[in-house]
């Protein structure tokens, strides 16, 4: 093990782990923005509503990432009505935007599936009471569901996340010098493999651990309700009970 | 040196003072690593069999060491790293001898002498100074002396390094990168393509004297000696010019 050659990659790799950071909030949030409106309509009971989420999702969860990337990437670019465009083709030339499309809608189609199943989850009685109260369906679903399904869905998100994290590795095979691919390059000079993605992966390992610790913070912070009343000496059960 | 590597290297030898201690050395298969993306010289067709004039010269280089020869297909950038780790025993893929690969294998004597040369689309005059290419983007493959060559020689250029020579081709048909380098033949092979019809050679070779030769694990002097020796062979009875032949109308040794 050579600790200096890990030390000299160090700073190229942290530069790729800044692009692959970028990639993954950037497609994090858009693949939310795709998310909510087809969880809603994918939670739907009527067939016309839910057919198309539910072919999105199928599609994105039935493929792999990277063959969803080539097609962007590669296979997109082959059409000469892209390339002739003047608003697709700046955009779709870039290997990062290439990259930023693809994860974004891959994790839509994931996050999709999870917030499907969190707005089922919330319980029927609180839709009910809601409803009872007056609310109209859209202000249930905005001041209710939502809001509930969130909280339930956030674990899984977290997850969906992480495993975000490590797809974004496939960007190195369009060109970009992520995380990842900045390990590869380093190695075609060094030849040392081991210490350089063992160097790469401490640093993937790093980012998912602040993940972890955020996710879990905001986890603890949305959960006070279930955790019941703070035990102080003034609520201590009376000693001589004991 | 390190540690971990100096332990992969005596294993090596260990293992290999063993097998011809039991004397299986000679009828031992020989294991040949190559990357089966790099038309003409190596490829794989519809049927995933491997062909092309690394594949032709492994062959017949194996046949006049009288050894039997399988080949194993492995990612570019994976191949060096590969050969290290004893998944095969010979790199026979169009590998260029540098510096800085010498510190990690030992090499045979060249058997083709590459150059390497941009191309570019016809309607596109490019200036080929670093100046003159600034703000450019050219593609490469990734670990590739073009790629070495253009990131030390043009540093304002945006190197685009691809896993295979064949994704730069697809971008480069595109436009989404201005120019490619490569070595010059497999350059040659793609402008005679249907897909290169609209591209070109731009210039003269920038890298003349690029040799091509056979990697081996540090140490393995018998084997390297057995190549040399079948090398020289086929070059005095014929079997490479036949090969040579087969792929390209000029000598290319």
């Amino acid at each position: 093990m050579n600790i200096d050659v890990m030390i000299a990659a160090l700073p190229k790799l942290l530069e790729g782990a800044w692009l692959s950071l970028q990639l993954l909030f950037i497609s994090g949030f858009f693949g939310l923005m795709i998310a909510v409106p087809l969880s809603i309509a994918r939670s739907s009971p009527r067939l016309a509503v839910k057919a198309l989420p539910y072919a999105y999702i199928f599609f994105f969860r039935g493929t792999p990432l990277l063959v969803q990337l080539f097609l962007v990437y590669y296979g997109l670019s082959q059409f000469a009505f892209v390339r002739e465009s003047p608003i697709l083709w700046p955009v779709l030339k870039e290997p990062y935007w290439c990259a930023i499309i693809t994860f974004s809608l891959h994790t839509g189609g994931y996050i999709a599936e999870i917030l499907r199943g969190a707005i089922q989850a919330v319980p029927v009685g609180e839709v009910e009471a809601a409803r009872a109260l007056g609310m109209r369906r859209s202000t249930t679903l905005a001041r209710i569901v939502l809001p509930r399904a969130a909280r339930i869905a956030l674990p899984a998100y977290g997850n969906e996340l992480i495993l975000m994290l490590k797809g974004s590795a496939l960007a190195s095979t369009v060109t970009l010098l992520d995380l990842t691919g900045m390990a590869r390059t380093i190695i075609a000079r060094n030849y040392m493999p081991v210490e350089t993605f063992l160097m790469a992966g401490v640093i993937y390992m790093t980012i998912t651990f602040v993940l972890v610790r955020g996710l879990r913070f905001i986890e603890h912070r949305t959960s006070a309700h279930m955790r019941g009343r703070p035990t102080g000496p003034d609520t201590a059960p009376p000693e001589s009970i004991a | 040196m390190t540690g971990l590597r100096s332990t992969t290297l005596a294993l090596a030898v260990a293992a290999a003072t063993a097998l011809s201690a039991g004397a299986a050395w000679a009828q031992d298969t020989l294991r040949i690593g190559t990357e089966g993306a790099y038309p003409p010289f190596n490829m794989v067709d519809e049927n995933g069999n491997l062909h092309g004039f690394d594949i032709d010269i492994a062959n017949a280089l194996c046949a006049q060491m009288e050894r039997e020869c399988t080949f194993v297909i492995q990612d570019w950038d994976g191949i060096i790293p590969g050969l290290l780790a004893g998944k095969y025993d010979a790199v026979i893929a169009s590998m260029s001898v540098t510096e800085e690969r010498k510190q990690a294998v030992d090499f045979t004597d060249k058997y083709w002498t590459n150059k390497l040369q941009f191309i570019a689309p016809k309607s596109v005059d490019l200036d080929l100074t670093p100046e003159g290419m600034a703000g450019t983007s050219v593609g490469a493959q990734r670990a590739t002396i073009s790629a070495q060559w253009v990131e030390e020689n043009m540093p304002d250029v945006d190197v685009k390094l691809y896993d295979t020579q064949e994704n730069a081709y697809l971008d480069l048909g595109t436009g989404r990168i201005d120019a490619v380098i490569a070595d010059k033949l497999v350059n040659y092979e793609w402008l005679e393509s249907d897909a290169g019809a609209d591209f070109e050679f731009k210039g003269e070779p920038v890298y003349e004297n690029d040799l091509i030769a056979i990697a081996l694990r540090k140490g393995n002097e018998d084997l390297l000696a057995d190549f040399n020796a079948a090398l020289t062979a086929i070059r005095e009875n014929g079997t490479y010019a036949e090969i040579n032949a087969k792929y390209f109308p000029f000598d290319i040794y």
